[in-house]
């Protein structure tokens, strides 16, 4: 990962209007505060030393995915070409976390950001081979253009916000 | 007109009315968008055909590769069930319903659970079935079939989904905007999901190596599909099983661009169920989802359902490869005007449609939309995995041609030489044969019309032979191309090459001016010309689906060549279309080693022209330009050769001012628009090119064409004169 690479990742999120900050783990908690609002749902963070606050909800019922405003997560991998991020289904329940609120903010090292798609199906090669069951490529919010224009936010969030863990 | 094709007629005239307009306008609006998201990739060509490979390789080792998935899915903890047909899938899912006693299931977008009714199967065993996806939702609600394989509602306008649900859902405030509707059918999907006791979603791809599906959508009603309920269902083609997880990787990168201009789509999930992720029990509201028990199922459904045959069929076996993704219809000129309703059978629709058809459902469901594939090639370079659409539609227009029995072949009789084993419709044989008629008609011109030399009426053409009244015929020139030719004498002295000029069946006996005016051009700039007789491309009768009055046309056409070949002349060529033949075609007729002579020596007109001043040839002997306004219509298969610029760059080296159209297709294509069933949506097509070239900007400019087929059409919709280019920039005489 290069500084070329993050600033591709960042251009991608500007063009695919999905917002984004860089953190320190210490800087974490007044980031959250900004970009969410109550009630916020999440799933601890797998990174070291990196928590999150204790507002955040990361124990939540079926009644607080459908309630939540905003759920945080964290992202496995970036991916620079295009501003994707790659949410692991685990089973503390990143999936449904990241699914049902109308904001997704997204934790992301920064050292996960690889280029492009090669360098993204090599690592999702050795996931699922080493038995990890689900990965979504996520690209911006949900959208739908079914209903005669496009409309952000269809089954899923309605926005994305990425928070760049600087190391 | 017969009643069938009056029935066509009409048909295809409703749906241009009701549903071309909103078809019209979102299809533009993906194909506009691939041409500018593929431009984002590195290489383009190289990820297409890398996409290709890995599809021909799958194919070739499917069962295999069945076998490594079985073990996969099962050693995952899941069940992988191969169905013969649509009744043994539909009985294995609904047993699977039946076990969990489910009430409802929710599915997302899957055109392969379309094509086996499986909603209809469950509701008949008092499932109730929810689409989740928000188009197929309207669709559900409004009790209609999806027009296009990815976006299903897209024959709906906005206004029109609005009424819909206003009328039935009566909300307290009436719905108007997307937004409004979108964020209505989430709230009341969102709790249908809730409550679903089972998934079903469908598998854009399978890998072999780990049973990973990969499902590319836009909304997330598949992740909440596959999340929410402990029961998952994929339903697949047998087709979508490809090696491994790593291969995924270029149809990742390619579906979404070719299929509605996304760089990507929002989601691509990729998922080796059971999944870990919790599952999501709204009937215990409070227990956290940590304390939910979560015991998944999985079951993967692949369904035959004729493809394996389709696998041990050199012809259709292309159509598996396959990824659905829309670009065959949206890049489709006729598709765009008429929509799936009309480009579609019983499931599929578009370009590669009719291979789908007729592999699942057979010939006569590809029967019924076949003809409205025109050959025009647009779909072969957008299509991400390199089909070739065209040939796989005049394939199965030849099958079918081959089943259907004509009682009035006298009309037809001797201007049909073919090679056609008899049932080929009378219309089919007289535009196959269009060669034998243009030498009659030029015997019989210009004392009389050709009709009326052939002995045949307006009224008759059109009752039997189904040639549109409103269309007017070609003028036959009673001098010819060939004619001509032989009576002068060539004036090239220390030629710099030798060019044999093509002279196909409209240079020779209808448009002879532009034959004439390439020989001057090409003499001007120093090479010597001539003309042999050579028989016609064998287009004609390909494009009726008489593959094998085709292929003695080529095998005629390469020995006509050969020697001027072997010579070391080039093959100069007016009509693309004839060019196409040449090029792509010949492909599947002749010996490998004479298709490639045959397409290294052939050139189009203007391209020659272009490598000529690029050698060196003086520019000074063509008609110079002086900033003179010109409006330029390439040819579809010119354009699919990648040689619409060549005459552009001359044109402007020569100081034209070149304004280009930006159509996929004149709406002409060859016999196409002479046909009753079709003049309307042919004139309806070319109204595009008619507005482009009428706007502020361009109406006063001087309009050429490179087809044979597009200036006919131009001369039918605008009332100035139009040309091929090589009558611009030749000398005078």
């Amino acid at each position: 990962m290069s500084t070329g690479t993050v600033a591709t990742f960042e251009d991608s999120l500007e063009r695919l209007e999905v917002g984004w900050t860089h953190a320190s783990s210490d800087g974490l908690a007044d980031v959250l505060e900004g970009l969410c609002s109550d009630p916020t749902i999440g799933v601890d963070l797998p990174y070291d030393g990196v928590d999150l606050p204790d507002w955040v909800n990361t124990d939540p019922t079926p009644a607080d995915l459908r309630e939540a405003n905003a759920g945080v997560t964290a992202a496995g991998l970036g991916i620079a070409d295009y501003g994707s991020v790659v949410v692991q289904g685990t089973p503390d329940g990143i999936e449904p976390v990241s699914l049902f609120g109308d904001l997704h903010v997204a934790v992301l090292r920064q050292s996960d950001i690889v280029p492009g798609m090669p360098e993204a199906f090599d690592w999702l090669g050795e996931e699922f081979r080493t038995g990890h069951s689900s990965a979504i490529i996520a690209t911006g919010p949900s959208a739908t253009a079914d209903m005669g224009a496009l409309v952000k936010g269809a089954h899923g969030p309605k926005e994305v916000h990425v928070v760049i863990l600087d190391e | 007109m017969s009643k069938a094709r009056e029935a066509k007629a009409a048909k295809i005239r409703q749906l241009m009315e009701t549903e071309g307009d909103a078809v019209g306008t979102s299809t533009r609006g993906f194909n506009e968008g691939r041409y500018e998201s593929v431009q984002t990739l590195d290489d383009y060509e190289g990820l297409k055909s890398e996409a290709r490979a890995i599809k021909e390789d799958a194919i070739e080792r499917l069962p295999e590769l069945i076998d490594q998935l079985r073990e996969t899915v099962e050693s995952n903890g899941g069940t992988l069930y191969i169905a013969d047909d649509a009744a043994d899938a539909n009985q294995y899912i609904r047993e699977v319903c039946e076990d969990k006693e489910a009430e409802r299931v929710v599915k997302s977008k899957s055109m392969t659970s379309e094509e086996i009714e499986v909603n209809e199967d469950l509701e008949a065993a008092d499932i109730d079935v929810v689409e989740t996806d928000l188009g197929e939702w309207v669709l559900q609600v409004a009790d209609e079939s999806p027009s296009h394989i990815v976006a299903p509602a897209i024959h709906k306008s906005r206004e029109a989904i609005a009424d819909l649900f206003n009328e039935t859902f009566e909300p307290d405030e009436p719905l108007e905007t997307a937004e409004e509707l979108t964020m209505f059918a989430r709230e009341q999907l969102g709790e249908l999901i809730e409550g679903a006791d089972v998934g079903m979603t469908g598998a854009n791809f399978i890998t072999a190596d780990t049973g990973t599906m990969a499902l590319v959508t836009s909304e997330g009603n598949a992740r909440k599909t596959a999340v929410v309920p402990d029961t998952h269902v994929a339903v697949a083609g047998v087709e979508k099983v490809i090696p491994t997880v790593e291969d995924l990787r270029p149809f990742v990168e390619l579906i979404g661009k070719s299929g509605t201009g996304q760089d990507i789509t929002s989601y691509i999930s990729l998922l080796t169920p059971p999944v870990e992720s919790p599952t999501v029990d709204f009937d215990a509201p409070d227990t956290p989802l940590s304390a939910t028990e979560t015991d998944r199922d999985f079951h993967l459904v692949l369904i035959d359902n004729g493809r394996f045959d389709m696998r041990e069929d050199d012809q259709l076996r292309e159509t598996l490869y396959c990824i659905r993704c829309s670009a065959c219809s949206n890049v489709c000129a006729n598709f765009q005007h008429v929509g799936g309703h009309a480009f579609g059978g019983e499931t599929y629709s578009g370009g590669i449609g009719t291979g789908w058809e007729a592999g699942v459902e057979g010939l006569d469901s590809a029967a019924e939309f076949n003809d409205l594939c025109t050959g025009c090639s647009r779909c072969t370079t957008a299509c991400p995995v390199e089909i070739d659409i065209p040939w796989i539609n005049t394939v199965v227009r030849d099958r079918v041609n081959r089943g259907e029995v004509s009682e009035l072949d006298w009309l037809v009789e001797g201007l049909t030489p073919d090679e056609e084993p008899g049932g080929v419709s009378l219309q089919k044989r007289f535009f196959g044969n269009f060669e034998t008629a243009a030498k009659v008609g030029s015997f019989f011109a210009p004392v009389s019309n050709w009709a009326a030399g052939l002995g045949v009426s307006r009224d008759i053409m059109e009752r039997f032979l189904g040639i549109d009244a409103r269309r007017e015929l070609p003028a036959f020139q009673r001098e010819t191309l060939k004619d001509w030719f032989e009576s002068r004498t060539s004036r090239v002295d220390d030629p710099v090459r030798t060019a044999v000029l093509y002279p196909d069946v409209y240079t020779n006996h209808v448009q002879v001016e532009r034959g004439k005016a390439a020989v001057r051009a090409l003499e001007a700039l120093g090479v010597d010309v001539i003309v042999p007789d050579v028989r016609s491309s064998g287009r004609a009768p390909l494009s009726q689906g008489m593959i094998a009055t085709a292929e003695d046309h080529a095998h005629d056409v390469y020995a006509g060549l050969a020697e001027h070949i072997d010579d070391g002349r080039d093959i100069v060529v007016i009509e693309p279309s004839d060019l196409a033949m040449f090029q792509s075609e010949y492909e599947k007729f002749l010996p490998e080693k004479s298709f490639e002579r045959i397409s290294e020596a052939s050139y189009e007109v203007m391209e020659y022209v272009f490598g000529l001043l690029e050698h060196g040839a003086d520019a000074g002997a063509l008609s110079a330009g002086a900033g003179e306004e010109i409006a330029y219509h390439s040819h579809c298969q010119q354009r699919t050769l990648g040689l619409e610029g060549h005459t552009e760059a001359v044109l402007s080296d020569l100081g034209y001012d070149v304004a280009t159209s930006d159509v996929e297709c004149c709406g002409m294509a060859g016999s196409f628009g002479y046909k009753s069933e079709y003049y309307e949506l042919s004139v309806d097509v070319g109204s595009e090119l008619q507005g482009q070239f009428q706007t502020d900007e361009n109406r006063d400019r001087t309009v050429v064409a490179s087809g044979t087929s597009c200036l006919e059409q131009l001369d039918s919709l605008l009332s100035r004169p139009t040309q091929h280019p090589i009558q611009l920039v030749a000398p005078r005489r």
